[in-house]
């Protein structure tokens, strides 16, 4: 805060343009300035001591404390939740529970509305050649607009459906600053505040959500670094890839008893991931580009309270599932048709699609990848739900039209030379990569800032790129060996 | 007896005297009720040892070393 | 309209409603700590839907929404979760710029009944600046569960404002609050908060200065604030007075 004694009189005078009379302004720093410094510091403090004093005498008064209440039983929770021994183990099993009912609940539904969705699909085809519509309008509108639409709502809006609710659960129970509380050490070793695992919540919802959540966090230097990793929590348009992955890739080689469990415990390993790259990132980032000691930290530790289960799966189904799912489809509309004259425009006799996935080749290669991922990325910058049916569209663009279950989807992969190690790259691609073009703006309304923005998304690309290379070579090796 | 809120343990009951810190950090901390002449108590620590939660004035707050070693107590029987 | 320079679009946001030249309805300003249940007050006052977490600071975005009660219209804005609003974080500055300068013709303090005490450090606060305030002791029921009784009439008296005591969850005197909340909106009651004694020193410098401040503005209530402010060396609220922007703004806001 600048200090009043510091301004001139004269420069008050000249633009001194107000309603308020020149010579009151004089007079008001003049008054001012014959308060001396001590006291004027202190001013405030006085205030809230004074008020702090009222507030007792007044509460003595008002508030009669009848009878011992139910704290004792909100204290066991506290010493439960937050215990040496079971405070981490905890964490992890509810964390991973969530992601198993996700898992385990989203496959029948997930199926369902795919199978009713593709079997319009082939309907609204046969209606299109009833009437005669030309080749590419069919195309452009059914296997291209309609397609990406449908396999967006099969695939995103179960585990949404199911995920999001649960976590509002936790979220509204209270647990969540206790989270915040437990991994405090860990924030503070890296140089950031421990609320940023609140943001990082917020972030499992989607990363935009939680850059404007980060405005909890007071410095503006722990903020930034919290806005600069949020990215590193995988968001909703993301789990949905890493979920299926761990599913027909890595939870396939277990067997059909434990699937479920092994799909989630992978979903679990690349979270954790997620968070230690965060820890990393944010030691880093106050090692060099924002230095700085960490900030005081305080959290409040609000009591317990029963969610409001009906009014969660209300709002979190309005709020949230439907906002996001509503935000995918119309990404993934326009994204489709895109695809599908990209995949079907010709140039020399070679579709636009191909030039790029050609171009990008070697480079997806050394990552463990392929151009055709790559230019998923791309593609999807605006909404990052969209990667894997672009990836299926490129991939089954030309071929016959497939059913697209699961099963056949692997099958579709395996075609395209996928391995359990490209699968696992992909996982890892997807949780680094950079935010997107949504979360991008977002940071760049937080931020005001070019310079941050564009860190924000060179940062996890960088990083990306590193650690799916090293995946890979390893991967290799061991896979060699 | 005169301690920082630090070195309370578990359990042990004060009377908060004097907050040793300045700046935003005090006001903060004056906000959340950290106030000289308050009743402070140490309730649980966080599983790796820090930050620590105290009750004061009703709440639950957490603080870390760096802010408690700075609060000066005394304390109760 | 703008006084200060912004640096994100939720303050501009509210600045928005701020400055209405020809506002027909009333503007209800909802204010408390965090984890008070504020959002489910402005849910059952509204009839939004908005989401509340259980944690610090949940509020980060605008809220506002619009009701009917006795014939006359409200617009609440739902201002941001905070302990205080004498430090400087954004969502302070967000919440103690909308009280001051936005003029809502009442301001719902929302506090936690089983923390009252702690609750009343920022209820004093904002009743420093604006006397037509509200006092909504919400999450009643959790208290009465806890051991807690208070007497709502003894509490009215001391601090001089209307007291409702509501559990929102449930709906327990959201009427009532409604009812107060529009007797003080249409001031057909006048609130008196209780002042804060001051050091003595510090007292007398107020009083200097509050004659040079209502100079300008007739009976601005918030004049000792504002002197608070100018003693304590806040450069924004000394530049607003210095080049007028601060008479501009409490004129335009001004119903009286």
């Amino acid at each position: 805060m600048e200090n009043l004694l510091s301004w001139s009189t004269k420069e008050n005078l000249s633009d001194g343009v107000g309603k308020v009379k020149n010579e009151n302004v004089l007079k008001i720093i003049e008054i001012i300035n014959s308060c001396d410094q001590e006291t004027r510091k202190r001013i405030e403090d006085d205030l809230v001591e004074s008020i702090y004093q009222t507030a007792t005498k007044i509460t003595s008064r008002c508030v009669k404390k009848k009878k011992n209440g139910i704290i004792d039983f909100e204290l066991k929770l506290d010493q439960l939740f937050t215990s040496r021994y079971f405070g981490f183990p905890i964490m992890l099993l509810l964390l991973t529970s969530v992601f198993f009912i996700t898992i385990k609940g989203a496959n029948v539904p997930s199926k369902l509305i795919a199978s009713g969705l593709f079997w319009f699909e082939e309907h609204l085809k046969s209606f299109f050649i009833l009437l005669n519509s030309p080749r590419w309008l069919t195309g452009f509108l059914v296997d291209g607009v309609y397609r990406s639409v449908a396999w967006v709502v099969s695939v995103m809006f179960p585990p949404m459906a199911i995920f999001f609710p649960i976590f509002t659960i936790l979220e509204d129970a209270g647990y969540l600053p206790r989270v915040a509380f437990n991994l405090d050490k860990l924030f503070k070793w890296a140089g950031a505040h421990g609320k940023q695992a609140l943001t990082m919540g917020m972030g499992f919802g989607c990363n935009a959500a939680g850059v404007v959540s980060t405005r909890i966090i007071d410095s503006p230097r722990e903020r930034l670094i919290a806005i600069l990793t949020n990215n590193f929590v995988p968001c909703n348009g993301r789990w949905p890839l890493i979920i299926m992955l761990s599913s027909i890739f890595v939870a396939a080689s277990f067997p059909a008893s434990i699937s479920s469990f092994a799909a989630a415990g992978t979903v679990l390993l690349i979270t954790l991931f997620g968070i230690l790259i965060t820890l990393l990132v944010s030691k880093f980032l106050s090692k060099t580009l924002l230095k700085g000691e960490p900030s005081a930290f305080k959290l409040e530790l609000p009591p317990y309270r029963k969610p409001q289960i009906l009014r969660i799966l209300y709002t979190s189904f309005i709020d949230r599932t439907l906002f996001v799912l509503g935000r995918a489809v119309a990404m993934s509309a326009p994204a489709g048709g895109l695809i599908w004259i990209l995949g079907n425009v010709t140039l020399n006799g070679k579709t636009l699609m191909s030039y790029g996935v050609d171009f990008l080749q070697p480079v997806g290669k050394a990552i463990g990848l392929d151009g055709v991922i790559l230019l998923a990325y791309i593609i999807a910058i605006p909404a990052n739900e969209i990667i894997i049916p672009t990836i299926i569209m490129i991939y089954s663009s030309g071929s016959k039209m497939i059913d697209l279950e699961l099963d056949q989807l692997k099958e579709l992969f395996i075609q395209n030379e996928w391995t359990v190690l490209t699968a696992i790259c992909l996982m890892f691609f997807s949780l680094l990569h950079y935010p997107c073009s949504t979360t991008t703006w977002t940071i760049y309304k937080e931020t005001r800032s070019v310079k941050w923005t564009v860190i924000s998304n060179l940062l996890p690309l960088t990083i990306a790129f590193i650690v799916c290379f090293m995946v890979y070579r390893i991967g290799m090796l061991l896979i060699g060996s | 007896m005169i301690k920082k809120l630090s070195e309370l343990k578990k359990g042990e009951k004060a009377i908060i005297r004097e907050l040793n810190l300045n700046g935003l950090t005090r006001r903060r901390l004056f906000d959340l009720g950290f106030i000289p002449g308050t009743d402070v108590m140490v309730v649980f620590e966080s599983p790796l040892g820090d930050p620590v939660a105290y009750a004061v004035r009703g709440t639950l707050i957490a603080l870390r070393r760096e802010e408690s070693e700075k609060i000066i107590v005394e304390l109760v029987n | 309209m703008r006084i200060f320079k912004r640096k994100t679009a939720h303050t501009e946001d509210l600045y928005q409603i701020e400055i209405m030249p020809e506002r027909k309805n009333n503007v209800i300003a909802l204010a408390g700590n965090p984890n008070t249940g504020k959002s489910t007050i402005f849910n059952r006052l509204t009839g939004l839907r908005q989401h509340t977490g259980n944690w610090p600071g949940k509020t980060v975005k605008k809220a506002e929404g619009e009701f009917t009660f006795k014939n006359e219209e409200f617009k609440l804005i739902d201002l941001p979760g905070t302990y205080s609003l004498l430090s400087t974080s954004e969502d302070e500055e967000v919440a103690r710029d909308f009280i001051l300068f936005g003029n809502p013709d009442a301001t719902i303090i929302v506090c936690d009944a089983s923390v009252l005490e702690r609750n009343l450090n920022l209820a004093f606060q904002i009743m420093q600046i604006t006397y037509r305030c509200v006092l909504c002791v919400n999450l009643i029921d959790e208290a009465r569960r806890k051991g807690f009784e208070i007497d709502k009439e003894q509490l009215e008296k001391e601090i001089g404002v209307p007291v409702v005591l509501t559990n929102a969850k449930s709906g327990e005197g959201i009427e009532e609050l409604k009812e107060k909340m529009y007797l003080v909106a249409t001031r057909l009651i006048k609130p008196n908060p209780r002042k804060i004694k001051m050091k003595d020193s510090i007292r007398k410098k107020i009083d200097l200065l509050v004659p040079l401040i209502n100079e300008s503005f007739t009976d601005l209530y918030s004049a000792e604030w504002i002197a608070m402010r100018l003693l304590e060396g806040d450069s924004k609220i000394f530049n607003a007075i210095k080049n007028g922007k601060l008479v501009e703004l409490v004129n335009k806001g001004k119903l009286e």
